[in-house]
């Protein structure tokens, strides 16, 4: 599962960046929220992975990490999808004015000429 | 006035959010009440940081649990002498820059108020958290309202320039989540305090891993903190925005410098064992260099909403070299040139308009690349002649503000730009041992930045109030003249009472070298005990 997980968050994040770093400013922002993404389960990875293990305290059983999973990063995780979310639209409007004004959907506003 | 104390940390961070809420209500057309709450609200938040600064100047470092939860477990807000003068800085500044919108930028665009507001809850909060996951958050809540204030007023320039802007800083947003859960992984914790006790604990094998995040989060900061090569999108979104909320943008710069400055001293101090002082030398050389970047950016722009930015990248690489060298008494001038620096930058920020207004009243805006000298920038005879000539009022403060800001912005006497320079250059050359190579480096390159600066604004001078300048009178609303009497009164009574700061910034920088004082003064704080528990018998039915 460890692998599984590992591969996923590399491909994400690769993709990500490769879309940032390409001209156009939808790949931009595509390449933004897989790179959220990607930062998102590993945040959720570093509660350490385990199945069946809810965060909850059940009465009679130690409150420990042998018996519960870490809920830390599952809030913090959940902070983050929110902010991350919010400045994502936020980052879309400001694209659809870039849009707007030049024209174009270069990040510079200004289409190569070939 | 004791009695108020924990309470009275929330309110920088209370006071900003209850405005933005008010204000946001507050539609239609009652500008002038909502100019009113903003004006007051602001100002409201320097005299509350002016309240904080007595108390820790006695009480030392003063901590507030939020909903009385315990340290490690809950959020703290911490107010110590650093977090403290910075939230002073915040309310001169913004209290500035909230007067200069009033003349006219508040109206350029919708919601200006509210997201001045959020700005400065971002900001206050950056400051007083004592956890790291909470600096994110108020991060993004800063880095929310940035976005549409750079944006305020609309146009191209503002749009693209605010499209780079927002992309680098989602960026360093992932960056700094990413240390955050590298750091939760190895560290278990995220509250700043604990993570800095529990630092001996940490296995020598994951001292990699440790290194790694901290080293990531030191990126993300320093994205924000304008150092070289991350500071390409600086210059283009502090020159497009508009003048106040530039003027406010030379607060977020700062915040990357705190971020690091207080990471970096509560878990890599002396006592760190093998992680003491970890990536100094990336932040010295990192701050080197954008200082000499900075200063050959200033001698080569024309502008001066261009000179002001590079001013900011210039000091920017200052703080980060005089942090990168260790030295309790450069981290000690480096504080007062942190004061110095950003109030004299945001002063420029607020005279640019004015200034191009006495200019270019006349003739067309500039042009964009503007290097070739206009037909009529020379003074032959067959100009209009000096002599006998009525030389306006508002022109005349206008220059005298603009020498005043010049002087403050270049470090030369008497202001306390110069005494922020010297406390820095004897600082540097005060090490035991001789000067190092760095330090003489430093040195050589405040001295250039100095020159530089000089020349850029003699020559933006020269051009702006002599050559061209001086045929209309620029017409000055009295709160933008107010708001820049502000910043440029703060500097002189700086320079006027340099000794008392600088012997704060000095006990600033000491307490930053034993961070157990911060550490102890966090994870003891104790939770008040709630009613039930003070009164027993309550707790019990009857």
């Amino acid at each position: 599962m460890e692998v599984l997980l590992a591969l996923v968050i590399g491909v994400l994040a690769g993709s990500g960046i490769w879309l940032v770093l390409r001209p156009r400013t939808f790949q931009v922002v595509l390449g933004l929220a897989l790179l959220s993404y990607a930062v998102n389960l590993f945040i959720f990875s570093m509660g350490s992975l385990v199945i069946d293990k809810p965060p909850l305290v059940v009465p009679g059983l130690p409150a420990n990490l042998e018996h519960y999973t870490d809920p830390m990063p599952q809030s913090l995780v959940l902070t983050a999808i929110v902010i991350g979310f919010a400045t994502t639209a936020l980052f879309l409007v400001v694209l659809l004015a870039a849009r707007g004004l030049s024209g174009t959907d270069h990040v510079d506003g200004e289409q190569d000429t070939p | 006035m004791t009695t108020l104390m924990p309470a009275l940390m929330i309110a920088p961070v209370l006071l900003p959010l209850v405005s933005a809420a008010v204000l946001l209500l507050i539609g239609g057309k009652r500008g002038r009440l909502r100019s009113l709450i903003n004006v007051a609200a602001t100002g409201a938040g320097l005299i509350v940081a002016a309240l904080l600064l007595r108390e820790v100047e006695s009480g030392g470092v003063a901590v507030y649990l939020a909903s009385n939860w315990q340290a490690p477990f809950g959020i703290v807000l911490v107010a110590d002498r650093l977090s403290v003068l910075m939230l002073v800085l915040v309310g001169l500044v913004s209290t500035g820059a909230a007067l200069y919108a009033e003349a006219g930028w508040s109206r350029a665009g919708s919601y200006f108020h509210p997201l001045f507001q959020m700005q400065l809850l971002g900001l206050n909060g950056a400051f007083l958290t004592g956890d790291l996951f909470n600096l994110f958050v108020f991060f993004e809540v800063l880095l929310a309202a940035s976005y549409g204030l750079q944006l305020h007023g609309s146009g191209w320039t503002r749009v693209r320039s605010g499209m780079h802007y927002i992309a680098v800083n989602l960026l360093a947003s992932s960056l700094f989540l990413i240390g955050l859960a590298v750091l939760y992984g190895v560290m278990g914790t995220l509250s700043m305090a604990d993570i800095a006790d529990k630092l001996p604990l940490v296995p020598e094998r994951d001292r990699g891993l440790l290194h790694a995040s901290a080293a990531i989060l030191a990126v993300a900061f320093l994205i924000k903190g304008a150092i070289w090569p991350l500071n390409a999108w600086l210059v283009p979104a502090y020159t497009a925005a508009g003048a106040p909320v530039a003027a406010l943008f030379v607060l977020m710069t700062k915040v990357g410098f705190y971020a690091v400055l207080r990471l970096w001293t509560l878990l890599f101090s002396a006592d760190a064992g093998a992680s003491a002082y970890f990536g100094g030398g990336v932040l010295l050389a990192g701050g080197l260099l954008t200082l000499a970047l900075g200063s050959a950016g200033l001698v080569a722009s024309i502008r001066l909403e261009r000179i002001a930015a590079f001013s900011v990248i210039a000091s920017a690489g200052v703080l980060m070299a005089a942090l990168g060298m260790h030295s309790t008494a450069l981290v000690a001038a480096a504080l007062f040139y942190l004061v110095s620096a950003t109030l004299s930058a945001s002063a420029l920020f607020l005279l640019v308009e004015l200034v191009r207004r006495s200019g270019a009243g006349s003739s067309a805006p500039d042009p964009e690349p503007d290097t070739t000298p206009e037909e009529d920038d020379n003074l032959d005879d067959d100009q209009l002649p000096l002599i006998g000539r009525v030389f306006p009022v508002s022109l005349a403060l206008l220059g005298l503000a603009f020498i005043a800001s010049a002087l403050l912005v270049a470090g030369l006497p008497p202001l306390s730009g110069f005494l922020a320079k010297v406390a820095l250059l004897s600082a540097a050359a005060d090490t035991e041992g001789g000067i190092s190579r760095a330090a003489w480096v430093l040195i050589a390159l405040l001295l250039l930045s100095g020159l530089f600066s000089t020349i850029a604004l003699a020559r933006a001078g020269i051009r702006h109030f002599w050559s061209r300048g001086g045929q209309v009178a620029p017409h000055l609303r009295a709160a933008e003249g107010g708001a820049i009497a502000l910043m440029i009164a703060a500097g002189c009574v700086l320079s006027v009472f340099a000794e008392p700061v600088m012997r704060y910034a000095a006990a600033t920088a000491a307490t930053l070298e034993a961070p157990r004082l911060y550490i102890d003064a966090v994870l003891q704080a104790h939770a008040r005990p709630g009613p039930a528990a003070a009164d027993p018998s309550g707790a019990l039915p009857p």
